[in-house]
């Protein structure tokens, strides 16, 4: 019997603790075609793939492959079912070969023949379109390299489902369309894909079939060409987000940070910041664009005092005045402007400008990994309270209160974060650094890898913030973001500051053209 | 000088390869991820395992047979020491107990335990001092006259007992089996990445368990060349084997875990330490200072590797980490 369906999910179900992951999951996979499964972040998306890649074992529910019911305990079992899949973080040995890591754990008769593996790689490579040097160690690897190798890893052991987790999150634009065109030339060969996103975009370019599921549960199939955009969202998110950021204009506004000529060096001995001068201003959120690298990491963390300056630089605090609903939460400085260089990191971070740098890989600076949310909101206020006992009662409160305020999804307060999904990392993060009352408040990348109902939470928060006279600084990626967010953009490049617009009346185009003005000129000299 | 030259070079080897074993055995299980600081108690075991397992043959047949003497003490002192690697596979990859703090427990276990037998088979033998199993030790010291009586290639060469030669063989295939073939592709893979391994559909936990098990077997071998062949069939509760226990694991960082360096490796650290036999004039404090060079010699190669920063000399990178599955 032909059967058209490769996979066939039936009331799937996974818990982990007390959070159910997947809730009476069914979804159909078929041949010859590209599935999308959208949803938000912590949507159950890939817990769901995983159950098929057998990294998870379902709670309930029956998995068949062409028409059979299959029991999927370990990863082999998957490979024995022709699944394969590549997950996000690629699972590579560094110190190995392209041809080591395809050939790895592949049990084939007769010896470990390199030579052979590269040659078979090779054809894999030419009949799908990929570019790939079989005996290339993986530490020496571009991201989009490693994914090559991943994808030719699964082929190479014959599998015809393929899953791709978010595989377009670490390429860039061109590498995309590179990697579409190789899918659609492995659809054309009678494979079926999973392409686990939440980029429209890329939902509407690639796939043939969109399923989408939302906060664990199946929400259904539509056929790409039948849907849009905004029908996909609604799916998504269950209510159509508001797409305008409110952006209240805040009167009257007080200097209350003065950078001067702040210059910071590279370890090379690049310049990192040349001469950067602003004003920010409480009652204001002043965004700062620029493409990655330009600086703006080294500006956020000499402004904490985590950075070596160069002489000549000032960063001039100025106490929220008497009258202002957020004064007298910290320390007094001198009410003339306090020079913030050359003191510590608590000193600065007692008179009250908080950081909120969320990296790329979300735990690497500000949360401690293993530990809950209760002891994480701890490291803020451990040396509070009297005597040689730590008070857990205040920051256990703090923790409830963020966990209720922004909706962070945690089986308990004392649950590792790391076991937490990314958007809920990145709530805890926030949301304790808005508790500390900050008067100036810098967040980079807050909404890095966050869905869109989790985002408009932490813009509203910020702007929450501001209404109160906090000096907002928003280190962002997203241009459209930035300019409904903020009301004023710096723009960096390479360093220096290319220029200052105001939100408000400035365009895409030009805070885009400021972006690349340096380059621009260096290039037409 | 020529005389005392070859005295060196042929204390060397000897030392080398009770260090050898251990470090060949350390570099398997490391291999897997597994940082197995039981080395010098899987020595002990193996030695004293093996000493006992030929007393008992040797005590209740006043004719023994060689071959029998060399199997029952060979395979007593490897099913020993790779007891002492179960041991210690089920507290660190099944139960996830904490590798160091399982691996020196292990060291004080081991130690404890052999001393103690030691103690109860010199009794059994007389008193201190008076074990002996002479057939046993013979057998593992024999030569072959042709060839180890060729002059000055002879002695440098072919005076030693078998297992000299055969710590260099295992060394060899081991080296082979790591680079050579699918099963050493997947361990190495283990050691590495192990979410990456299981990925690819490789059993982390069975790869983990044979690694350290057959490593500490191999370690083990270390223990009863000591007691067999270096010490001649007697036991002697002074803690050299601790100390050569240790000495192992430095050669592990020494070799940059290729086994192949360890056959060198090592000899140049019983070099080192019997340095001061051609040093005329030392005192017996200098002596001691001069049995300290292999552990300088480690620490300049640990500053040497973490300076030139090849990623191919580093340890595997999930080294001393236990695997858990659905831990993100």
């Amino acid at each position: 019997m032909e059967n058209t369906y490769a996979i066939q999910m039936k009331h799937v179900t996974k818990r982990f603790g007390k959070v159910v992951a997947n809730d009476d999951v069914s979804l159909d996979i078929k041949r010859g075609e590209i599935l999308s499964l959208l949803g938000e972040n912590g949507s159950g998306k890939t817990t769901l793939m995983n159950m098929l890649a057998g990294i998870y074992f379902p709670d309930e529910g029956e998995i068949l492959v062409g028409g059979n019911p299959v029991t999927i305990a370990s990863p082999k079992d998957a490979f024995d079912c022709g699944i394969g899949m590549i997950h996000q973080h690629f699972k590579l040995v560094d110190i190995f070969t392209a041809a080591e890591n395809i050939v790895l754990g592949l049990e084939e008769p007769g010896k470990l023949d390199l030579k052979a593996a590269a040659a078979r790689i090779t054809e894999i490579c030419q009949k799908y379109g990929f570019v790939i040097d079989p005996n290339k160690k993986v530490y020496n690897m571009s991201v989009s390299e490693k994914q090559t190798v991943e994808i030719v890893k699964v082929l190479y052991r014959g599998a015809d489902i393929l899953i791709l987790d978010e595989p377009t999150a670490v390429l860039t634009p061109q590498e995309t369309d590179r990697l579409f065109d190789v899918m659609r030339n492995m659809k054309a060969d009678g494979k079926a894909m999973v392409i686990i996103t939440h980029k429209l975009n890329e939902v509407m370019d690639v796939s043939d079939r969109v399923a989408v599921l939302r906060k664990g549960r199946y929400i259904g199939d539509v056929a790409t060409r039948d849907t849009n955009p905004q029908k996909l969202t609604d799916m998504m998110v269950g209510h159509a987000v508001t797409l305008n950021i409110d952006r209240p204009l805040v009167e009257p506004r007080h200097l209350r940070l003065e950078v001067q000529d702040l210059t910071v060096l590279t370890p090379d001995g690049v310049k990192a910041l040349d001469h950067v001068s602003f004003q920010a201003f409480g009652g204001e959120i002043l965004g700062i664009a620029g493409i990655s690298g330009s600086g703006q990491k080294e500006l956020l963390e000499s402004i904490a005092g985590l950075r070596a300056t160069e002489p000549g630089s000032h960063v001039i605090y100025h106490p929220p005045a008497p009258d202002e609903p957020i004064a007298g939460q910290h320390v007094p400085v001198d009410r003339s402007g306090e020079e913030l260089l050359g003191k510590t990191p608590r000193q600065i971070h007692s008179i009250g400008v908080s950081m909120a740098f969320v990296p790329e890989d979300r735990l690497g600076m500000g949360l401690v990994g293993s530990m809950g949310m209760t002891d994480n909101m701890m490291l803020k206020t451990y040396r509070a309270g009297k005597g040689p006992l730590l008070d857990r009662k205040s920051p256990r409160a703090l923790a409830e209160q963020v966990k209720a305020e922004l909706d962070v999804l945690t089986p308990s307060l004392n649950t590792p974060v790391r076991r937490l999904s990314g958007g809920n990392v990145q709530k805890v993060l926030v949301g304790r650094e808005i508790a500390q009352n900050p008067s100036v408040l810098m967040t980079a990348y807050a909404v890095r890898g966050l869905d869109i109902n989790t985002s408009y939470t932490i813009y509203n928060l910020l702007t929450a913030e501001k209404c109160k006279g906090v000096a907002v600084l928003y280190v962002g990626e997203d241009l459209d973001v930035l300019l409904e967010l903020c009301d004023r953009i710096l723009v960096l490049c390479g360093g220096q500051v290319s220029g200052v617009v105001d939100a408000r009346t400035t365009t895409k185009e030009e805070v885009g053209l400021l972006m690349t003005r340096f380059r621009k000129e260096a290039a037409q000299a | 000088m020529m005389d005392q030259l070859i005295r060196l070079l042929q204390s060397s080897i000897c030392f080398g390869t009770v260090i050898m074993y251990g470090a060949i055995g350390e570099i398997l299980t490391e291999k897997s991820g597994n940082l197995n600081l039981g080395v010098p108690g899987i020595m002990y075991l193996g030695g004293i395992s093996g000493l006992a397992a030929s007393f008992f043959y040797e005590f209740n047949n006043p004719n023994p047979s060689a071959i029998v003497c060399l199997l029952v003490s060979f395979l007593a002192a490897f099913a020993a020491s790779a007891l002492g690697g179960l041991l210690y596979s089920f507290l660190t990859i099944t139960l996830r107990a904490n590798q160091n703090v399982t691996g020196l427990t292990l060291t004080i276990f081991g130690g404890g335990v052999a001393n103690f037998f030691g103690g109860s088979l010199n009794t059994m033998a007389g008193g201190v001092g008076q074990i002996s199993v002479a057939a046993t030790s013979a057998a593992y010291r024999a030569t072959i006259p042709a060839l180890s009586g060729l002059g000055l290639p002879g002695k440098l060469f072919f005076s030693y007992g078998f297992m000299v030669y055969l710590a260099i063989v295992v060394a060899v295939v081991l080296h082979w089996f790591l680079n050579h073939t699918r099963q050493g592709l997947n361990l190495r893979a283990v050691g590495e990445n192990p979410a990456t391994a299981d990925a690819a559909g490789i059993n982390v936990i069975r790869n983990k368990y044979l690694a350290t098990c057959i490593g500490a077997g191999i370690s083990g071998m270390g223990g009863l060349y000591y007691t067999m062949d270096y010490i001649k069939g007697t036991w002697a509760s002074d803690g050299t084997i601790e100390s050569l226990g240790w000495l192992a694991v430095a050669l592990v960082i020494f070799a940059t875990w290729r086994s192949v360096n360890a056959i060198w490796g090592s000899y140049l650290f019983g070099f080192l330490f019997w340095a001061y036999l051609i040093i005329p004039n030392l005192g017996r404090k200098d002596i001691e200072l001069f049995k300290m060079l292999p552990y300088l010699v480690t620490i300049a190669v640990l500053i040497f590797i973490s300076l030139r920063k090849k990623r191919e000399n580093h340890p595997p990178a999930s080294l001393g980490l236990s695997y858990f599955r659905e831990e993100r």
